[in-house]
């Protein structure tokens, strides 16, 4: 298991290739990036703040969760905070298994339980203003398919 | 003592991210009480529970939770990662 909390810029494609490469005995990885969007072009600054300490233990709670459940080989969760712009790579996850159900659906329970359990608060700057971004019902309720 | 700690908007509200209190109350909910009647601000930031998440030595839990032995304790909307 690797997680790292981080405020500088990381290259999730190297990211990807190293966790790839140490990985021995799965047949399946499965990643996935998330990006800042800018809907309407007005975005000019994405904050995200955190819990320093209860981010890095929720986010091995939920990764020790997963690849205990899934019998992953491994798994990787990167995830930023401070500034950022749109299109920046907030953050990623990846997964090993045997076989790709495992790491596709250990994958997305990751991000799920990343999106309303790891405490990240988003703040959205436009020409308008500044604005936290609010949870969504949806995300509270992908929780329950699991 | 206990450290209460705040993030995101509830943090704005209040005007700081961390400060120790002095206190007796028993759970995060008398806590919370104690702390609305300090001042508006603080008024303003607990105005609907509904609203707010809180973690008790950085584990998430409800506003019933106790307070015994907790060395500190966390106020926040509900998390936007990912």
């Amino acid at each position: 298991m690797d997680i790292r909390v981080q405020d500088a810029p990381f290259d999730a494609g190297a990211e990807l290739n190293a966790f790839t490469a140490r990985i021995e005995g799965a047949g399946a990885v499965v990643s996935f990036s998330g990006v800042v969007r800018d809907v309407d072009g007005r975005l000019t600054r994405m904050e995200i703040e955190h819990y320093p300490g209860m981010t890095e233990a929720a986010i091995t709670k939920i990764a020790a969760e997963a690849t205990a459940r899934w019998e992953l080989a491994d798994c990787l969760v990167i995830h930023r905070f401070g500034g950022l712009v749109a299109g920046d790579i907030i953050m990623m996850v990846a997964t090993a298994s045997r076989h790709r159900v495992a790491a596709f659906e250990a994958a997305e329970f990751l991000m799920d339980y990343l999106k309303s359990r790891a405490p990240f608060w988003k703040k959205e700057t436009t020409d308008g203003g500044a604005t936290w971004v609010a949870a969504r019902d949806e995300d509270e309720d992908a929780l329950s398919r699991w | 003592m206990i450290d209460v700690l705040y993030f995101a908007w509830v943090r704005e509200r209040i005007g700081l991210p961390r400060e120790s209190i002095e206190t007796e109350a028993a759970t995060v909910a008398d806590l919370v009480e104690e702390l609305r009647k300090r001042e508006p601000r603080y008024e303003a930031a607990f105005a609907d529970l509904r609203a707010l998440r809180v973690a008790v030595d950085q584990d998430l839990c409800d506003f019933s939770a106790s307070l015994k032995g907790a060395r500190e304790v966390a106020f926040f909307p509900p998390m936007t990662g990912g």
